[in-house]
């Protein structure tokens, strides 16, 4: 059953797999989300400082004497040093002509007085750069003069906070892929838990056992469930169908039968002569013999198809022993048979009561048929080793030289047992409940005369 | 006794009764469910011969009324099935015991004794004749203080020969009605049972005479 719950046409699988995708690509955008947002609010907060660094410059500008002065202050550059070790450059330009720093530290294409500082990202002396550029108008001998100022850092400082940050959002996502995993695991098995139970339980049933399903189901299940038990009630009216069909076939073969033979036994009542006696007497025995052979038929069919399918319960084997005994005793009282029965009591074993029924059965059956009168048979049931012995003696007529082998042969019977009427199914039928038990059939001879059955499950 | 026989067959039910009343016993016939049903209304009985399948019903659900009713009378089912898991239901519906058609009637009275045993006798039928006391279903003769068991073949005999007192059996009616129909017994075997049974009525005016060439009867002379 496990191997079916993830197998490769699994619902359980499929639904499992398509959850886990969602996960990921889930765990990815959050990854994506929380390394550039963080970058950018790093940027952000890198800017500004860049840009308090420039206007800070740019404060200290003056003019005289037809020149541009420049008096860069300190704090300018200790705050960009206060948030990393990387170098910081910075160039200004008068009238296009650098007047300090490094002329060939990159501008933007275009740098205007009345917008805002322009931040950008640049390359410079093999290291990458943030940077940031303004202008501002200068009045030298009433002409302005446009002055641009730049300061960049190179990014070092910054990258190890990206990458930090990049560690641990990809922490992030991959500690959400797992949780998410985790659920979509738990989700999966309730969401198809139903669906095991409802194949556990049609699982678990018994080979006979054709009721409809009644547990609690999710109503998407419901529609399953319903044509199963849809299935489940034709097939149990089929089968009905069949045994009501079989018993009435029964009754009507039995029926008259059974007239034929009770007018046979009124005829033979009155018979005058033995000639008429003898016609009587085989009638009867013809009706007697197409009887039995009709129940064991029936039986030994009935037990081949149900060994296919062995409804294994526990019950009573003492009761169903002394039930079996029950119903043969008045046979057995017409011979004036002793029946000694040495029972256990409350044997609680495994097994098809049904074909163990019958097996019982035929042993009991044989031993009253083949006794002789007024002798005794003798029945014992007890457990032996694990194993539950069932073993009927007779002192009857014995097996006559036939052995076991040839007796449990469909329709073979025995070479001394013409006068008793016989289908030779019965140990057929005892030797296969034996088989699909992993049991043992035995019959032997007894010294002193008579037969022992023994049968070991 | 006095037997209530729920069969549609009228030809089974018909020989059927026929066969009973050749033993001396009463036999009234309901063809279906409802005449069964008025029949126990206005008679009692001390066994039921029910068929399972009737026109106006199955037999199982009578058994279920009756037992449901509290009505003592024990049941006998004659049924057509004999499988082995109708076996089992059959005594669990309630039934005292079952014959399988077609039944021999030897059997079918060793079962009605034996259910009617189990009950506690509820119809005892006890012949008294030349002295002794005859109680068929405790298989027992009572002559002055002695009791006396009997197996089940000296039974039969002493029933078949007190049913029709002084008239003569032959062998051959004996043996046809004391051994199963298969086995063909020597007619030795009869002297061995009368031998018995002659000496277990000893004592009392009953006798088992033997009519040279022609058989046995009983007489109390
Ligand atoms: N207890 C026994 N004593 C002597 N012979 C026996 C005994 N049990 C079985 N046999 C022999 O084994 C044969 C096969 O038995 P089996 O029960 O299969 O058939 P059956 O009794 O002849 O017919 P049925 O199927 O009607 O019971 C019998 O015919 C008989 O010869
Ligand atoms: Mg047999």
């Amino acid at each position: 059953m496990d191997r079916g719950r993830f197998s490769s046409n699994s619902l359980g699988r499929r639904l499992l797999l398509q959850l886990l995708l969602v996960a990921a690509v889930l765990s990815a955008l959050l990854y994506l989300a929380v390394r550039s947002v963080a970058n950018q609010a790093a940027i952000a907060a890198h800017d500004n400082i860049l840009g308090a660094s420039a206007t800070a410059i740019a404060e200290q500008l003056s003019a005289s004497e037809g020149e541009v002065l420049i008096d860069i202050p300190y704090s300018a550059f200790s705050m960009l040093g206060a948030i990393s070790e990387d170098r910081v450059f910075y160039r200004i330009d008068s009238d296009r002509t650098t007047i300090t720093g490094y002329e060939d530290l990159p501008l933007p294409r275009e740098v205007n007085a009345r917008t805002a500082p322009q931040y950008y990202s640049s390359r410079f002396r093999d290291s990458d750069i943030r940077a940031v550029a303004l202008e501002r108008l200068i009045t030298v001998d009433n002409l302005p003069v446009s002055v641009i100022i730049a300061v960049a850092q190179t990014r070092r400082g910054q990258d190890a906070i990206t990458a930090r940050v990049a560690n641990t959002a990809a922490a992030l996502g991959i500690g959400f892929f797992l949780v998410a995993g985790f659920m979509s695991w738990l989700a999966t098995r309730s969401t198809v838990r139903p669906l095991h139970d409802v194949a556990g339980a049609i699982g678990r049933r018994g080979a006979h056992d054709l009721r409809d399903l009644k547990s609690p189901i999710p109503s998407e299940l419901a529609p399953l469930v319903n044509s199963l038990n849809g299935f489940i009630a034709r097939l149990r009216d089929a089968l009905h169908r069949n045994e009501t069909f079989m018993a009435e076939a029964a009754h009507h073969v039995r029926t008259p039968l059974a007239t034929v033979r009770t007018q046979a036994e009124i005829a033979l009542r009155q018979a005058e002569t033995d000639e008429s006696r003898k016609t009587l007497r085989s009638v009867i025995r013809a009706v007697d013999e197409s009887s039995r052979s009709a129940t064991q038929l029936l039986d030994h069919a009935m037990i081949s198809y149900r060994s296919d399918q062995l409804a294994r319960e526990s019950f009573n084997y003492s009761e169903l022993t002394a039930d079996v005994i029950r119903g043969l005793i008045a046979t057995a009282e017409l011979k004036d048979l002793h029946i000694v029965s040495d029972i256990d009591t409350d044997l609680q074993y495994n097994g098809d009561k049904v074909l163990i029924e019958c097996a019982l059965h035929n042993m009991v059956d044989n031993a009253i048929k083949y006794s002789s009168d007024e002798s005794r048979v003798d029945i014992r049931l007890n457990p032996v080793g694990g194993k539950i012995q069932f073993q009927v003696c007779d002192k009857g007529r014995g097996l006559g030289g036939s052995v076991q082998r040839d007796l449990t042969v469909r329709f073979k019977r025995g070479l001394n047992v013409s006068d008793v009427v016989g289908s030779g199914l019965g140990l057929t039928t005892v030797e296969l409940v034996a088989q699909v038990h992993n049991g043992k059939f035995e019959l032997v001879s007894r010294s002193g005369g008579g037969t022992c059955a023994t049968l070991t499950l | 006794m006095r037997f209530l026989l729920v069969e549609d067959n009228t030809d089974l039910a018909n020989s059927v009764s026929a066969r009973l009343r050749l033993d001396g016993h009463a036999v009234d016939w309901a063809p279906d469910l409802r005449a069964a049903d008025a029949c126990l209304a206005g008679a009692s009985y001390d066994l039921i011969l029910l068929d399972i399948t009737l026109p106006d019903g199955d037999g199982r659900d009578f058994l279920a009324k009756h037992r449901a009713m509290n009505r003592d009378t024990p049941v006998i089912v004659m049924t057509a099935r004999n499988a082995v898991s109708d076996r089992v239901k059959l005594l669990d519906s309630g039934a005292d015991d079952y014959v399988t058609k077609p039944f021999d009637f030897s059997e079918l009275e060793a079962r009605c004794r034996a259910v009617l045993r189990r009950r506690g006798g509820s119809a005892r039928n006890v012949i008294n004749f030349g002295g002794m006391e005859f109680d068929a279903l405790a298989a027992r003769i009572t002559i002055g203080e002695k009791v006396r068991e009997l197996r089940n073949r000296e039974l039969r005999l002493l029933e078949i020969l007190l049913s029709n007192p002084r008239s003569i059996y032959s062998k051959a009616q004996l043996c046809d009605r004391l051994f199963s129909y298969t086995e063909e017994p020597s007619e030795n075997a009869i002297e061995v049972y009368v031998g018995r049974l002659r000496k277990k009525i000893e004592g009392c005016s009953a006798r088992i005479e033997t009519v040279r060439g022609v058989g046995y009867r009983i007489t109390d002379a």
